[in-house]
């Protein structure tokens, strides 16, 4: 079975390379984003750094939303998904696979490039490291409840716009202590304890997010 | 719904049925909003801090524990027609939705009323407003999802796993909005009502709030006859009916 | 090779499909044992594929079951999709894949043990040889639906086969290379269900025609 894990994660990460277009635009999005606020608010250093925590994980969670489609629409499209329905290792751990492959690829470069889209902000250095580790923690999190949207809206017109809708509701526990986060560790008060949350919620999420979404992906393929 | 469980899970048998439950419920909601709101209007005594404006707390606050009401009901309807695979649970939980959220609407629009006259803005990022708000989404995403489904045992099973997906979510939401909102704003800012209350306001509450769960069976109970003619119409006794009331 | 004695039954019990408004077929019965191949008929939109897709277990039929070793298939799950190899109308073969990379890929999803010089072997047995190492994206669909099909050259152990067209796009050449295949697999004492408008080449044991409706 791990053989198998190790092919799809393989198989999804090859594709990603070679299709590399797809992962730096997310990454553009995510920069983007977080680029127009200050544009929208003014430059008032204040209100920046006040905002910054919030600006920034609602840009990497709108990044990854972006990212979604890419998890199972191609194949679906390409019938590749329906070997994975008949394969020998059980589809929960196939999914789990892929989001963990989604997220090497859609997620991590968000938590890896938002240290630097802080310092735009004037994010106090001293509390870079939580506003990385939130993300790092949250962003596979928001992979994981995002693939049962995904498999949801599999094939559908539209698919992107309703994606949304059905996902963002469910985001935001993990906006609000991600974010949360941040902030404690700017604000002096340390934010472990939101830290310890969010890995519960990634914890919570990755026994049972995989598992709904092989469901969602067998009704979707009917 | 009755005794015999089986007896009625087909739409054939259950549709007259719901017909005759549909008329019963509705005559009852009317009496008990009835009640309520004389209850509430006339009855209740007038608030000390707030005056008469706190009234709508009678429609507030019974349309807010619908909502979440609803939503757990569609979802245990939801999870038992993909479960054990039966048609006419998936057509109660979708013939839910609607009512669901238009309650989680008019606690929306009538928290939004109170609090103008309270603390002078249309709209307070309270816990309890923000988490019906998120609710509100997760009811439209879950008759989004539905609609945009043609296969009627797809957008059946699709819609219930988000609906268990949301149930499940719904307590971890709430409590993620209440930890926020103490938080940011402390506990100044609240539309919550003072522990103790007159018992004259709490009976008017829950009199309100069983008004509107017979209105909610009565609804759900006529959407649920349309669902039905609707997606049996090729059979016997849609075509029997549909004659009949021609 | 010796042949496989006794592998499970797969019957098909009273199953009815209704697709969205229409009925596609009802109270179909078969039994399909060892070293037998079920042809299955039809016009276009009768139900070939809802059934053959019924009979792999991703579609649930309205009513009815399909049993392997008289189990039904949606309680033993991967434990039957560990016995079955499925290929259907799509090729399941990524663009951005090599054709060595795909059947790799292919073989590794349904548990069967891909050695490197067998999947090599395998595509040169359906005329690929040259292709092993081309993405999937400038290969011709005749050679897309080889690369698909030359999974059945590596699945001898895998005692059901369900195909839904395998000849489509094939030219005649490919289509003998893979009669032959099936033939053989057939003689080894496993199963094959196939749908398809040319001769199968080798007699089917069953035949199941559905209307149109």
């Amino acid at each position: 079975m791990m053989a198998a894990l190790r092919c799809v994660i393989h198989r999804d990460l090859l594709l990603a390379v070679r299709r590399s277009s797809d992962v730096l635009t997310v990454l553009l999005f995510f920069v983007i984003v977080a680029s127009l606020f200050p544009l929208g608010v003014g430059p008032d250093p204040a209100l920046l750094r006040a905002i910054a925590p919030g600006v920034i994980w609602v840009a990497a969670l709108l990044a990854s939303m972006l990212a979604l489609n890419r998890m199972f629409a191609s194949d679906h499209a390409d019938g590749t998904l329906e070997q994975m329905l008949l394969g020998a290792t059980p589809l929960g751990m196939t999914v789990a696979a892929k989001v963990l492959a989604h997220w090497l690829v859609s997620g991590l470069p968000l938590v890896l490039i938002s240290p630097v889209l802080a310092l735009q902000f004037d994010f106090p250095q001293e509390s870079l490291w939580t506003l990385t580790l939130s993300l790092a923690l949250g962003t596979p999190a928001l992979s994981l409840i995002g693939a049962i949207g995904a498999a949801l809206t599999l094939g559908l017109r539209g698919a992107g716009a309703l994606l949304s809708l059905l996902v963002l509701p469910l985001y935001a526990p993990v906006l609000i202590i991600g974010a949360g986060a941040a902030e404690a560790a700017v604000s002096g008060l340390g934010g472990q304890a939101q830290l310890l949350l969010l890995g519960a919620l990634l914890v919570f999420a990755g026994a049972f997010a995989p598992w709904a979404a092989a469901v969602a992906l067998r009704i979707s393929s009917e | 719904m009755r005794v015999n469980w089986f007896k009625y899970s087909s739409p054939q048998t259950f549709f007259p049925l719901a017909g005759k439950l549909a008329f019963w419920f509705g005559a009852l909601a009317f009496l008990a909003c009835a009640a309520g709101l004389y209850i509430g209007f006339f009855r209740a005594p007038t608030d000390a801090q707030q005056g008469e404006a706190y009234r709508i707390i009678f429609i507030h606050v019974p349309a807010a524990w619908m909502s979440m009401f609803l939503y757990i009901v569609m979802a245990f309807w939801a999870g038992l027609g993909l479960a054990f695979n039966t048609r006419l649970s998936g057509m109660m939980a979708s013939a839910l939705a609607p009512t669901g959220a238009l309650f989680t609407f008019l606690a929306l629009w009538t928290g939004s009323l109170w609090g103008k006259p309270t603390w002078g803005t249309w709209w307070v990022w309270d816990a309890r407003l923000t988490s019906e708000l998120i609710l509100l989404f997760l009811y439209f995403g879950f008759m989004a999802l539905q609609a945009a489904i043609d296969d009627p045992r797809r957008a059946d099973k699709a819609g219930a796993v988000l609906a268990l997906v949301g149930v499940v979510n719904i307590p971890i939401i709430y409590f993620s909005v209440k930890w926020w909102n103490t938080l940011h704003q402390g506990a100044s800012v609240s539309l919550t009502r003072a522990p103790t209350m007159a018992a004259t306001m709490l009976a008017g509450m829950i009199v309100m709030a069983l008004g509107f769960w017979f209105y909610s069976i009565a609804l759900a109970l006529m959407r649920a006859r349309c669902i039905m003619l609707e997606r049996e119409r090729a059979s016997e006794w849609a075509v029997e009916y549909a004659r009949g009331s021609a | 090779m010796e042949k496989k004695t006794g592998i499970p039954s797969l019957e098909a019990v009273d199953l009815h499909c209704v697709r969205g408004e229409r009925k596609l077929f009802g109270a179909l019965n078969f039994t399909l044992r060892g070293g037998e191949m079920l042809r299955i008929g039809g016009a276009n939109g009768s139900g070939k594929t809802s059934l053959l897709r019924i009979a792999c277990g991703l579609l649930e039929p309205t009513s009815g079951e399909v049993r392997w070793g008289g189990e039904n298939i949606r309680r033993l799950q991967e434990e039957f999709w560990r016995q079955l190899v499925y290929i259907g109308h799509a090729n399941a073969i990524k663009d951005d894949l090599t054709a060595a990379e795909n059947l790799n890929v292919a073989c590794s999803l349904t548990g069967i043990g891909a050695q490197p010089g067998r999947v090599g072997e395998a595509l040169r047995r359906l005329g690929l040889a040259g292709c092993e190492n081309l993405p999937a994206r400038v290969l011709s669909q005749g050679q897309r639906r080889r690369t698909a099909l030359a999974r059945l050259a590596l699945s001898e152990a895998v005692p059901l086969w369900i195909l839904d067209e395998p000849f489509a796009a094939l030219d005649a050449a490919a289509v003998e290379h893979v009669q032959n295949l099936i033939a053989e697999h057939v003689s080894r004492g496993a199963a094959v269900i196939l749908t398809t408008h040319l001769e199968a080449g080798i007699a089917a044991t069953l035949r199941i025609d559905l209307e149109a409706s």
